[in-house]
């Protein structure tokens, strides 16, 4: 039983736009998981909801002329997992798709609800991150496309204008062609858990060189983040172990890691050191090069 | 000896009700007008309710009843689910009122709800007004027995429930004589039993003005009993039913939903009311494991002769007693019928503290002594510099040992042989020397353990086992016990016993699986891995007789004296010859019909069992260090049980696999966390709450070194609890094996042993050439 006291399951975008633009107050909802928690904890207690169930077209996965992929926000991780599309160009997303909770959670989780609901732990924020990804925001009379990293705005809160639904996460092709990724999902367990460090690394190498190397990072700091120093380091560099091994030191220097019961700032820290090696070795493989043992 | 039934892996009886849903759990059952019940509690950790203002909450249309202490009577009672004691100076400790005028931790029961639904309930919750006087608190045993901490309890000066301990031989001069003492300290944390179906009652007052409550329950009679003893009733005048449960684990081996749900109907004019709780709700007021420090000091000779072992063991038993010391008295008497020490000294403190409240969980204190002692002994075996496994076998005890205190006898004893088999099934030999001198991030470690259980709980407490058989007209029998299926399987097995006395297909034994106190034979329940032990003992006992009923109609029919038949398969046989005189159901329907001589077959008997039987097993395990993160994972394990005779392999297996699993999530992951200024729960959820999902749970193997038990129906001796107890001290062991560095407290949990590791240099060794 749920407190709520309206709830709206328009049938298309244009019509969820509009009730929006009247209702900026009502609460959206996709698969749920969030915001039905919220609900039951009672932090939502009397809420008013706006559907979006029934967008469908929202649930599409294209690739657009210019060969940015789009994933509606309205697809579950299960869909993103299986898209051959995303097997076949960014399969780091499927690693961080698989991830999420169970095989329950993934069939009903949409990739908009883990972004727009802000927290820092969601597995597909810190690949996307590393993906450059872009966000597409309508509002009944707008649209803008922002950077993910214009979007996080701290712990639990995005920058989401009122009347504002997201649409699609777009992957431009310069973020996925031709690179390696990997995903690590550092948690207490293997499934049903929420990350105590997410570290997402693509890269492409050529002739034994970094030519391009991005790191997210997911709750290393209240918001995730990129590790740009690291980045900027390996640009042009041979792959080594010693040069990967800098880059894990250098990939640290971003966090705002902070202690907690869950873990200490000390160990998050030396976390994302170790973590990131493995990701950079394990995406250097990936993406064609190969870290002499 | 040669079965026909038990021995083989019968199907479990409830296998496709479960499956297909058809089984009915506390929550399936409806009553019409049925009203919800909730609970407030309290936000601090110590704390008088100076008063309350219930109007607004009662004013709320579709609200039926607002009650607290003030509302009830004031009577203390005890809850853990033991049997009555007829002696007062053995009962459990009074100490809890159904809702609390002083609460004594964060979640404490303070007023009820009842109401039309369940969200105005909560609504109502929010409406009730409490004036808290502030009480300073205690969360550690050590500091809740300094002098000038906070009482929890009136009448337990320092809170402490019991320091009652027990002793042979004398240890102090054993001290002196011994090559070595040696001493350890090892600590336990709180977990939780996280059976899957929540703690679920529901209530009402029947046409008879009876109180019937319907619960999730190990313990129905007993509940029955408390019941009345919390609401001032007299015991006839409630009536408890179990339908199917989902789990319990030890914490439905205690009285913590029923009276409350009890006291909703009564105060709702008698109409149905549900109590169930959230999980959230589980966590913090039911009950958790007992949290133990234990220190532990050995006399030991150069050669690994154990002289004698002193053990300190500090439990902390949280706000209320519930199990209280019989879960440290438990503790202490589980070791000593496995290593032969010449003298102990078993010195436990219960004491209160201003967190939730510890009971009984499978193992009950077990699995904590064992993790103590298997990992002390493994310190030893390194300090003396000798094999942790021919320390143990040295020092083993024989079959014919007999207690000092307990006086029970060991008659059948198969540690040898399951140490044996388990070092060939982890090809033990061959890895200890494959993982010598490793020094990468990643390293394998071999450990093991052993244990010691009981059978029941004779000589502390009463074991009276009741069943009930009716022949029906077609041959086929109806059986009834009072002791409870809670998914351990137990039906099926009294089944196999019944269907191997009378020479019946398991098809032909139908087994009441509710519980009911109005109809069901009388027994104390579910716990102490005592069913198949003693109720078994029972139900033979009832097959027994249907037999010789049985024969001696037959005999009737045909002329030949009973001892000369024998009943294989429906039907009556001379045994002599193997012929056939007739068949089960003529003599089933003659017991019916016959116009003359008509009395249907039947049974009602209970049986006292006053024996006990000692069961034994180890395990043993490989796993495998991520020395960098600091993640310990299974890479095989191998729990080995000596329970007797197995009667039903597949079951057998099935408690060896949850076991096992409960008892890594304790080792590796799992623990209650508290915010240690204000007292409350940090982690009452299943996300911040690591019970290990199927995903982190190994390949668990089960194997079995079956000796025949005397006492025993068939030969068999308990395996309920047995699996949980070595698996914590063998991975401990089996990491020190890896890495060097000895952990003295679990979960293992990767922050600590992080912490661990660098103390100890291990991660000054993370390399380049490793990437
Ligand atoms: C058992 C369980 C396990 C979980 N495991 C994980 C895990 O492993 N990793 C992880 O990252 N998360 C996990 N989660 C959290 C959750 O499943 C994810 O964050 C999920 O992606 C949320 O998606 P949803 O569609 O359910 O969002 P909802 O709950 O419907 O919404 C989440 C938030 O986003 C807003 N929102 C949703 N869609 C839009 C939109 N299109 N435009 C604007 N606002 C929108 C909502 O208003 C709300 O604030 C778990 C949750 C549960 C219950």
């Amino acid at each position: 039983m749920f407190d709520i006291c309206e709830l709206h399951e328009p049938g298309t975008l244009e019509e969820a736009k509009a009730i929006l633009a009247e209702n900026p107050g009502l609460k959206v909802i996709a698969g749920g998981t969030d915001v039905l928690i919220r609900l039951q904890h009672g932090s939502l207690a009397g809420a008013g909801l706006l559907s979006l169930k029934n967008l469908h077209a929202l649930e599409e996965i294209v690739m657009l002329g210019d060969g940015t992929i789009s994933v509606g926000a309205m697809a579950p991780f299960t869909t993103i997992f299986q898209s051959g599309l995303i097997r076949r160009h960014v399969p780091v997303l499927c690693e961080a798709a698989v991830s999420m909770g169970g095989p329950q959670v993934r069939n009903v989780a949409t990739i908009g609800g883990n972004i727009c609901n802000g927290a820092v732990s969601a597995d597909s924020a810190s690949t996307l991150f590393a993906l450059d990804a872009l966000l597409k925001l309508e509002t009944s009379t707008d649209e803008r496309i922002i950077p993910m990293g214009d979007f996080y705005a701290g712990p639990g809160k995005v920058n989401l204008r009122p009347g504002e639904l997201l649409t699609a996460v777009l992957i431009p092709r310069e973020g996925y062609e031709g690179m390696g990724g990997h995903y690590i999902k550092y948690a207490m367990r293997k499934a049903m858990d929420i990350a105590t460090l997410g570290v997402a690394v693509v890269c492409k190498v050529r002739e034994d060189r970094f030519v391009d190397l991005r790191i997210g990072l997911g709750v290393a700091a209240p918001v995730p983040i990129r590790c740009f120093e690291a980045e900027a380091y390996a640009k042009g560099k041979e792959v080594t172990p010693e040069v990967v091994q800098e880059i894990a030191r250098l990939a640290v220097k971003p966090a705002k890691a902070r202690t907690s019961w869950r873990a200490s700032k000390d160990y998050r820290e030396h976390l994302i050191e170790v973590l990131a090696q493995r990701a950079v070795a394990e995406a250097v493989k990936r993406g064609g090069g190969c870290c002499a043992d | 000896m040669d079965h026909n039934i038990v021995g083989k892996s019968v199907t479990r009886l409830d296998a496709v009700a479960k499956v297909t849903g058809k089984a009915k759990y506390t929550d399936d059952f409806f009553e019409r007008d049925m009203l919800v019940g909730k609970v407030l509690r309290s936000p601090h950790a110590h704390a008088v309710v100076k008063s309350v203002d219930l109007s607004r909450a009662r004013a709320l249309p579709g609200v039926a009843a607002v009650f607290t202490a003030l509302d009830l009577p004031k009577i203390k009672f005890a809850t853990a689910g033991h049997p009555w004691s007829l002696d007062p100076g053995h009962r459990d400790v009074e100490d809890r009122l159904i809702l609390t005028d002083k609460a004594r931790f964060v979640g404490d029961a303070v007023a009820a709800v009842v109401a039309e639904d369940a969200l105005t309930a909560e609504k109502a919750l929010r409406l009730i007004d409490i004036e808290y006087e502030v009480l300073p608190h205690v969360l550690t045993a050590e500091d809740a027995m300094k002098e000038g901490a906070p009482l929890l309890h009136e009448n337990r000066p320092g809170n402490v429930v019991s320091s009652f301990g027990v002793q042979f031989g004398d240890v102090e001069a054993e001290f002196g004589r011994a090559d070595h003492v040696i001493e350890g300290d090892y600590e336990t944390s709180v977990v939780q039993h996280c059976h899957i179906e929540s703690m679920s009652a529901f209530a009402y007052v029947d046409a008879d003005g009876r109180v019937v409550v319907n619960s999730s329950t190990q313990i129905p009679h007993i509940v029955r009993r408390i019941v009345a003893q919390a609401l001032g009733l007299p015991w006839g005048r409630v009536q408890v039913i179990k339908p199917y449960i989902g789990g319990g684990f030890g914490n439905k081996q205690d009285v913590v939903v029923e009276p409350l749900a009890a006291a909703m109907s009564l105060a709702a004019g008698g109409r149905p009311v549900r109590y169930c709780m959230t999980r959230e709700e589980v966590f913090i007021d039911t009950r958790t494991r007992h949290a133990m420090k234990l220190h532990l000091k050995t006399a030991v000779d150069a050669d690994g002769t154990l002289r004698g072992i002193h053990v300190q063991l500090l439990s902390n038993t949280g706000a209320y007693a519930s199990h209280g010391h019989s879960i440290a008295m438990s503790a202490g008497g589980k070791f000593r019928p496995l290593y032969d020490f010449a003298s102990v000294k078993f010195e436990p403190k219960t004491v209160y503290t201003n967190l939730p409240v510890a009971g009984a969980m499978r193992g009950y204190g077990t699995p904590q002594i064992f993790f103590a002692l298997e990992s002390h002994l493994d310190d030893i075996a390194r300090r003396l510099g000798i094999d942790p496994i021919e320390l143990r076998r040295k020092n083993l005890i024989k079959v014919g040992h007999q207690d000092p205190l307990t006086k029970n006898v060991v008659r059948s004893f198969g540690i040898p042989q399951c140490i044996e088999k388990g070092m060939e099934l982890i090809r033990w030999d061959e890895k200890r020397r494959a993982h010598l001198d490793q020094k990468g991030p990643r390293r394998r470690g071999l450990g093991m353990a052993l244990f010691a259980y009981a059978s029941g709980t004779h000589p502390v407490a009463l074991e009276l086992a009741g069943a009930r058989i009716v022949m029906n007209q077609d041959g086929s029998v109806t059986l009834q016990v009072g002791a409870t299926e809670i998914g351990q399987g137990s039906d099926t097995v009294f089944a196999q016993i019944t269907a191997e006395v009378l020479g019946l297909p398991i098809g032909m034994v139908h087994v009441v699986t509710t519980q009911d106190t109005d109809i069901t034979p009388f027994d104390s329940g579910a716990y102490a891995s005592r069913q198949t032990f003693v109720t078994g003992i029972a139900v033979r006992k009832a097959a027994m007789e249907v037999r010789d009923k049985v024969l001696e109609v037959a005999a009737r029919r045909t002329g030949l004296a009973p001892a000369e038949m024998d009943i294989r398969d429906c039907r009556i046989v001379e045994t002599a010859l193997g012929r056939v005189v007739c068949s089960l159901e003529d003599v089933a329907m003659d017991a019916y019909y016959d116009r003359l001589l008509a009395a249907p077959i039947t049974s009602d008997t209970s049986a006292n069992v006053r024996i006990n039987a000692m069961s034994y097993g180890a395990t043993f395990v490989e796993v495998d260090v991520d020395v960098e993160t600091g993640k310990v994972e299974v890479a095989e394990i191998w729990n080995v049980h000596d329970s007797g005779t197995i009667i039903n392999p597949r079951l057998a297996e099935g408690q060896v696999h949850g076991g096992v699993s409960m008892a890594l999530g304790a080792a590796l992951l799992e623990q209650m966390l508290f915010d240690p200024q204000t007292g409350k729960a940090l982690n009452n959820n299943l996300l911040d709450y690591k019970l290990p999902t199927i995903l982190d749970t190994p390949r668990i193997n089960a194997a079995f070194v079956e000796t025949f038990e005397a006492a025993g129906s068939f030969g068999s001796k308990s395996l309920g609890e047995c699996p949980v107890i070595s698996p914590a001290p063998a991975v401990r062991n089996a990491v020190l094996d890896a890495t060097g560095v000895a952990f003295h407290k679990i979960p293992l949990y990767p922050q600590v042993v992080f912490e661990k590791f660098r103390e100890a240099g291990l991660l000054a060794q993370r390399s380049v050439d490793h990437v």
